[in-house]
């Protein structure tokens, strides 16, 4: 078995003078949650629709399971879009038996499937009704369970929780991680980053049509964590010298850059020798202040 | 293809299920029925017995008819039902004085009632007028005479067939309607169901499951057994209720007792004879034709006009150029079954867009061999690009939401 389930190279994808995609490479390893990141317009809906083979791509390949990504493959994969809806004037079960079963499944596969997870959601009595006369919150549910129903090895959420309701986004979050549990490997894109380090442990972040980061969120906030320490002293306060410079300073509470070549242990020794020292700590970035450094650098 | 397959069955489903399908369906044949019916009911209401006064000075003898009884009454009668009409047994008044004729009445005065007393006058006038010119007009009754000229269709092999244009213009007129009706129906009913889709956004989650052609393609067929299926419906049950409607309207008794069997047969005979110099085999294959291929091309532009724009209100500029030459086809199919040879027939009915319906025309007054050929291969190769280039638009416009396109981007969308 391989390592990674979806392996995407050198991808350049072009409309007219345009390049949506230009040598996009990700990796995205099995059983991972990755995130898919990047400003408006950097490409990452061009890359889903590439990879749920709804657009082909100029050049570049993909690597699906080992293999060449292909037609067979899209019962593996479940996609929900961005722009998404379902047909208002059909019964929800109807509908979700036609969308099941273009996915592959047979009629009474299909059928099994979705009374398990209409029951599982509290949902079996909707079976017979129109969409129209749902709540968005209740149509939000069902386009859930027929994005997952065929059980696909890859699940992809475009923007999952924009246009969710916080109960059912919830409800997805956890979904989503039951099933990663289970094996699944789930990409999606966001804007939310508090929901990215919440449940991801991969991100790619894409701008500009390239892919400027990719890695663990480990590798990623290691990566982006220059010398930045936060020192807070007791009585007297720090001041400039040879191994940082003080960015700020505020009765006691300092933060520091250290200078290069300096490591953070020598930097402390000379502060506990000289100071009183309470906490000397790595700050960290967060994943929104890694979003925008990137961008901005790149 | 077991996906296009689903792709048909819920277009097709969806479409039949809806209570619009099934009113339609149930008052087409009703107004059809209607419309056949409704002459013969009306011809038979007005046949009721009539009594005519007429002013008792005025020398004109008016004879007695099936259904109209004229009598004489005196002057004073007559003024005083000038004055009160509605108390008289009579239906009207003709008035005669000096040449002028006037029938008055408390009611509308049945078309039928007036022509026919009008003929009488007319004939007593001639007749009087005759006299005073000296001629006997048995010599001009003698005179009279009636002829009818059959048209005969010389062939190859020098045999000559029956020509009957009138049928020949019945066929074509009906069948050429029929498939106008047909692709503009079903066509717009594509169109809608593209942005239908579009508009749900559903249409990304389906084409994740199969490729954008195998939804326009499936949504096209679907539509198009729907638009079969009404259409063979209308006719079964326009049979149907025809029937009923003349079993129950009509004394059929008094029909059947003038049309004997032995008249009955003759009449099939003259229908076998006036049909006879067309080819109906040929038609009814080249309807099937006709009708589906130019649906096909029609409906393909017409779901690549609806993937092209979010909203109904906004297709307008893009289905203009699509229905031109639809719309000129219908409005040439009087001229054209008046020359139904001429370089004006000739070229529609080679060029695609006009094809369908103006071949239809044309066919009963019987086409060239090689110009129906030619006509059906530009048809076919016609509805292969159009649904060719109809895919390229379709498959960018399904995921383009926001801005009306332009022209140029349609353009640019064929070329990705």
């Amino acid at each position: 078995m391989q390592e990674n389930l979806l392996i995407v190279r050198n991808v350049i994808k072009q409309y007219g003078d345009y390049k949506a995609l230009n040598n996009v490479n990700i990796s995205v390893p099995r059983g991972s949650i990755y995130a898919l990141l990047g400003p408006n317009g950097a490409g990452k809906t061009t890359l889903m629709r590439i990879i749920n083979q709804i657009t082909a791509p100029d050049s570049g390949e993909l690597i699906f399971d080992g293999e060449k990504l292909q037609k067979n493959h899209i019962t593996d994969i479940g996609y929900m879009p961005e722009e998404r809806g379902l047909y208002k004037k059909m019964k929800v079960g109807e509908q979700a038996l036609y969308l099941a079963q273009l996915k592959g499944m047979s009629y009474n596969e299909a059928l099994k499937k979705l009374k398990y997870w209409f029951e599982k959601l509290n949902i079996l009595n909707w079976w017979n009704k129109k969409i129209e006369e749902l709540s968005k919150g209740m149509a939000q549910k069902i386009q859930f369970v027929v994005t997952i129903i065929h059980d696909p090895k890859l699940l992809i959420f475009d923007e999952p929780f924009s246009g969710f309701d916080p109960i059912n986004a919830a409800i997805m979050r956890k979904e989503i991680l039951n099933l990663s549990k289970k094996g699944t490997t789930i990409i999606f894109s966001t804007h939310r980053m508090e929901s990215v380090e919440e449940i991801c442990d991969h991100i790619a972040l894409i701008n500009k049509s390239k892919t400027i980061l990719e890695g663990t969120i480990e590798n990623i906030k290691s990566q982006f964590s220059n010398n930045n320490y936060e020192v807070i002293t007791k009585n007297s306060e720090l001041e400039n010298n040879d191994l940082y410079d003080i960015i700020s300073n505020k009765e006691g509470l300092c933060h520091i850059l250290l200078k290069k070549g300096v490591r953070g242990k020598d930097a402390l020794d000379y502060i506990n020798t000289n100071y009183e020292v309470i906490s000397f700590k790595k700050e960290t970035p967060t994943m929104e202040e890694i979003f925008i450094k990137a961008v901005k650098n790149a | 293809m077991h996906k296009i397959w689903l792709v048909i069955r819920r277009e097709y489903l969806v479409r039949v299920k809806k209570k619009s399908f099934i009113v339609m369906t149930i008052l087409g044949p009703l107004l059809m029925a209607a419309l056949m019916i409704a002459p013969i009911y009306l011809a038979n209401e007005n046949q009721e017995e009539r009594l005519i006064a007429v002013n008792q000075q005025s020398d004109f003898l008016l004879e007695d008819t099936e259904l109209l009884h004229f009598t004489s009454i005196p002057e004073f009668e007559v003024i005083n039902l000038r004055k009160d009409f509605s108390l008289s047994p009579y239906y009207a008044l003709l008035n005669i004085e000096k040449g002028k004729f006037i029938l008055y009445s408390n009611q509308q005065i049945s078309l039928s009632v007036s022509r026919d007393i009008q003929r009488q006058i007319e004939q007593i006038v001639e007749i009087n007028n005759l006299k005073e010119a000296g001629i006997d007009p048995q010599i001009i009754e003698n005179a009279k005479t009636e002829i009818e000229i059959t048209t005969r269709l010389i062939e190859k092999d020098g045999s000559s067939t029956n020509s009957h244009s009138e049928a020949s213009m019945g066929i074509g007129f009906i069948s050429g309607i029929l498939i106008y009706i047909f692709i503009f129906m079903y066509g717009t009913m594509v169109m809608r169901g593209v942005i239908e889709e579009k508009a749900n956004r559903i249409v990304e989650i389906i084409i994740s499951s199969l490729k954008p052609f195998q939804l326009m393609m499936g949504k096209i067929l679907g539509v198009a057994a729907v638009g079969l299926t009404q259409f063979i419906l209308w006719i079964i049950l326009t049979i149907i209720i025809s029937t009923i409607a003349e079993l129950t309207f009509l004394d059929t008794s008094s029909m059947t007792n003038e049309i004997s069997a032995n008249e009955q047969s003759v009449i099939l005979a003259q229908l076998a004879n006036i049909t006879g110099g067309i080819n109906l085999t040929q038609i009814l294959l080249s309807f099937i034709f006709y009708f589906l291929a130019g649906y096909l091309m029609y409906s393909s532009l017409f779901a690549a006009v609806g993937s092209a724009v979010d909203a109904e209100a906004d297709t307008q500029q893009f289905i203009l150029p699509i229905t031109i030459p639809l719309i000129l086809s219908f409005i040439l199919i009087q001229p054209i079954m008046d020359s139904p040879d001429g370089a004006l027939a000739f070229w529609m009915s080679i060029i695609p867009f006009t094809s369908p319906v103006i071949m239809m025309v044309r066919l009963p007054f019987g086409v060239p061999g090689w110009e129906l050929l030619l006509s059906m291969g530009i048809l076919v190769s016609t509805f292969i690009a159009t649904t060719w280039l109809a895919g390229r638009i379709y498959r960018t416009g399904i995921l383009m939401y926001g801005k009306k396109p332009s022209y140029k981007e349609l353009w640019k969308w064929l070329r990705y």
